[in-house]
């Protein structure tokens, strides 16, 4: 390949070359950041939240009459059994939060009363006996609570938590050595032990912020009937019947009792809701960074195209002489197609380290996580490879000007 | 000769429609892209009570403790005790606390639904300090604070859902099973951010629908709905023990109208915290900050991260549709360098030319400014699917954002022209007449 006479006619039009590579390592840097980002984000909302989600549905139900707790308890009790009692329903639980909700309650674990910095951050699940079997998680080590460990309580009153479960990645983070169940941690306000009776498969965490990716799967589940101004209905529906039981349960608890609010906008929810409004901000993003890189992509490539069509043109005569000294039309073609590598790769070079210094000040500014080398390479070889396809169209139509240029005054 | 040579651009845009359109969608797109997440975050970043951001303050008092609190990071809310205490002393001239509380109100029928509302618990300095608007009525004064008058002040938008609109001041309502005396209607009110409540929320929520005396709220038992952050060995068995507890829920605001005022303000903090360090409550030196709003918007993060990523990505994506309209131009305007030259040996000076190229170039400008407005308008009914609903209605066209989307389009092409055209001046009128 004639390297030699590419880089001396490059030196003619210096100002363009500099300029296809220049774009070509700014779109590199971006398109590679905006393809991480993409991952990340899916990867994000792909996990897994532990729950039956194609079954499981949400009610939250305000109290209109918030003045008596003790009545609240008694009304929770007789909305589960109504729930429980619908055909289209498998089983029904009451809660404060759940995995995907973003609002609950995180507590902080440690292994020691005296502790004074936490161990690790959990979720805290007010559940029953039924919870596990209404989100569709399974245990996968020591037993379920039973019907007379559950306790009604206020948020204010601090009780103790005798027994727990808890998720299968926060047992494995506190008791690294293998079973949790039987030992004891401190989950409470007070300062009183809890022991683990039981450990549940895969179970996210009600968090969603950024900040909290390392507590994700930490959930702790405590037999507590919260008596507060609100509850949320956990309803696991039978296999196929979830439309049904969606529109049955909101009907069967404004029978048991009219005081009370549910939002008919979204006070019930299915689970795919639940997920969407989750990952709503993931989803944008994923789809913002999609279409810059789309569109940049488009933009280099017609960029490129525009620029070797002039620079076609200027040459039209150099080229008819060569023709005629004998150059094939491949020699044609492949002169402006190595132009065009050769660029591509200058442009590529820079792109990857503007690339990397962008990451590292986004590590820094938004506590993203480094780039991998895939991406940079990914990012490279679409761009290489736009670049040759954005080169064919004017190459070939230089690789037909005809010799007999060569003999005409331009 | 500058109408002269503008026509001559468009002539000459016309004449070459491939290229031209190529940097017109460049352009268009770039500006576009940038103006669209530009006013996403000029929404969000915006100061949401201009005239009087730098009057109202937030006063902060770790009590948490080194030990305790986000690495030394002031909690940005008060616990029950300090609140208080910064009430009683009274040492500003207009302050107020808040927190949100959610009832059920009961509509006018007999047989109607109750339905939620939210709103905040406010004491009556509260309308005046941030100057809510009032349709009908008022807030409540001092005295009914101290009273702990069962007054509720609506929403315009609450009171056409509850009373379809009428004046319905002196009427009552019920909340949470208790009866309320309205006393006032707001006109539609709601600063995004919502500045005065922004910790613990995101600051972009709808318009609450009430605002009732916070003393009520507290004598009701009646918690907040919204953060509560406690830290540590939590021993509280009930109410009343967990107000004197470290939980922290209470949003504090004072109104100081001059420096020497502020000066004296965060002089009286940190003399209170030295005085709870003294009085064996706090066991750490005083940690306080006094900070105005736009510093405690900073301080709470309030700009969503995706606003100002997008906004990065925008700008990144306009210099590179820059830096391939410089090369589209500088194809566009060598190509003529044959044209170039009979001119120039016609006698035009290289500053003609030189004006003549930028001109064509604002021309391309103009028309991508164009495209441009016209994909923002587009691309804004879109931006709900790239943000929260809430932060997307807040971006919205007008007139200062067409003036920049148009201004920002022409400057930044003939920007890029300056220097396609400065090569199309160095055109030597010798070498074009030869070789022709």
């Amino acid at each position: 390949m004639q390297i030699k006479p590419i880089l001396a006619a490059m030196r003619h039009h210096k100002a363009g070359a500099l300029l296809v590579g220049f774009q070509i390592a700014l779109t590199l840097a971006i398109i590679c950041n905006a393809l991480f980002i993409i991952q990340a984000r899916i990867a994000r909302v792909e996990r897994p939240s532990g729950v039956d989600e194609s079954r499981v549905f949400v009610i939250e139900n305000n109290w209109a009459d918030k003045s008596s707790y003790q009545t609240i308890g008694a009304q929770i009790g007789a909305d589960l059994i109504a729930l429980r009692q619908l055909g289209s329903v498998e089983d029904a639980s009451s809660t404060n939060s759940f995995p995907l909700h973003g609002a609950g309650w995180d507590n902080y674990v440690k292994m020691r009363p005296d502790q004074i910095h936490m161990t690790t951050d959990s979720s805290v699940y007010l559940s029953d006996d039924h919870t596990l079997n209404a989100l569709g998680v399974t245990l996968i080590a020591g037993r379920n609570f039973t019907a007379n460990e559950v306790q009604a309580a206020q948020l204010e009153e601090g009780k103790s938590w005798p027994v727990i479960i808890i998720s299968k990645d926060l047992a494995k983070l506190l008791f690294p050595g293998g079973d949790a169940v039987g030992k004891t941690i401190y989950v409470t306000n007070t300062n009183t032990p809890s022991t683990v009776i039981g450990v549940t498969d895969t179970l996210q965490s009600h968090m969603m912020d950024g900040d909290s990716g390392s507590f994700a799967y930490n959930a702790i589940l405590v037999p507590v009937r919260q008596l507060s101004s609100y509850v949320y209905y956990v309803v696991r529906a039978r296999p196929g019947q979830l439309a049904a039981a969606m529109r049955d349960a909101p009907k069967a608890l404004f029978a048991q009792s009219r005081m009370r609010i549910i939002d008919p906008k979204d006070g019930v929810m299915s689970f795919a809701q639940v997920r969407a409004k989750a990952y709503e901000r993931d989803y944008g993003m994923a789809i913002l960074m999609g279409i810059v890189s789309a569109v940049l992509l488009a933009i280099t490539a017609a960029g490129i195209v525009g620029l070797t069509s002039f620079w076609v043109g200027q040459r039209r005569r150099q080229i008819g002489i060569r023709r005629a000294l004998g150059a094939t039309r491949t020699d044609i073609l492949s002169y402006f197609l190595t132009e065009n590598m050769m660029i591509g790769v200058c442009g590529v070079v820079v792109g990857t380290l503007l690339a990397i210094g962008i990451n590292l000040w986004m590590v820094t500014r938004f506590a993203m996580a480094h780039l991998s080398i895939t991406y940079v390479l990914t990012a490279a070889i679409i761009l290489l490879l736009l670049g040759q396809g954005a080169v064919l169209a004017p190459a070939l139509r230089a690789s037909r000007v005809p010799p007999v240029e060569a003999t005409r005054p331009v | 000769m500058f109408a002269y040579y503008l026509q001559l651009g468009l002539r000459s845009l016309r004449r070459n429609p491939m290229l031209t359109t190529l940097m017109v969608m460049a352009i268009g797109f770039g500006v576009a892209a940038s103006m669209i997440t530009y006013s996403v975050f000029r929404a969000v970043s915006d100061d949401p009570i201009p005239n009087k951001s730098s009057q109202l303050f937030v006063p902060q008092v770790d009590g948490w403790g080194p030990q305790q609190n986000d690495n030394g990071e002031i909690p940005g809310a008060l616990n029950y005790v300090d609140a208080m205490a910064l009430m009683r002393a009274h040492k500003a001239s207009r302050q107020t606390l808040i927190y949100p509380v959610m009832l059920s109100a009961l509509g006018r029928d007999a047989d109607s639904v109750p339905t939620s509302a939210s709103g905040y618990a406010v004491t009556g300095d509260f309308f005046p300090m941030f100057e809510v608007p009032f349709l009908y009525g008022s807030g409540w004064n001092a005295d009914e604070d101290d009273h702990r008058a069962a007054d509720v002040v609506l929403t315009q938008e609450f009171n056409q859902r509850m009373f379809g609109g009428a004046n319905s001041v002196g009427k009552e309502i019920q909340f949470g099973g208790n009866t309320y005396r309205i006393v006032g209607i707001t006109k539609h009110w709601n600063p995004a951010p919502r500045f005065y409540a922004v910790w613990g929320e995101d600051g972009f929520s709808e318009a609450p629908d009430f605002y009732v005396l916070l003393n009520r709220m507290l004598d009701l038992h009646i918690d907040s709905s919204g953060r509560n952050s406690c830290r540590g060995n939590l021993t509280f068995t009930g109410w009343d023990q967990w107000l004197q507890s470290n939980c922290i829920w209470l949003m504090p605001w004072v109104e100081l109208d001059t420096s020497s005022e502020v000066a004296q303000y965060r002089q009286f903090l940190t003399s209170y915290a030295t005085d709870q360090q003294h009085a064996g409550r706090f066991g750490w030196p005083a940690n306080v900050r006094l900070l105005d709003v736009m510093a405690f918007l900073t301080q709470q993060n309030v700009v969503p991260p995706e606003s100002r990523i997008s906004l990065i990505v925008a700008l990144c994506f306009f210099v590179i549709c820059l830096v391939n309209t410089i090369g589209l131009l500088l194809a566009k305007f060598m190509r003529r360098a044959g044209e170039i030259g009979v001119r120039r040996a016609l006698g035009a000076t290289r500053r003609e030319i030189y004006t003549q190229y930028l001109l064509e170039a604002a021309s391309v400008g103009i028309a991508g400014g164009l495209l441009g407005l016209l994909l923002t308008a587009v691309g804004m009914s879109a931006v709900t699917l790239l943000f929260d609903a809430e932060i997307a209605q807040l971006a919205h066209m007008d007139l200062s954002l067409i003036a920049l989307t148009l201004l920002l389009a022409i400057l930044a092409t003939v920007a890029a022209a300056f220097y396609p055209a400065w090569r199309a001046a160095q055109v030597q009128p010798a070498w074009q007449l030869k070789s022709n």
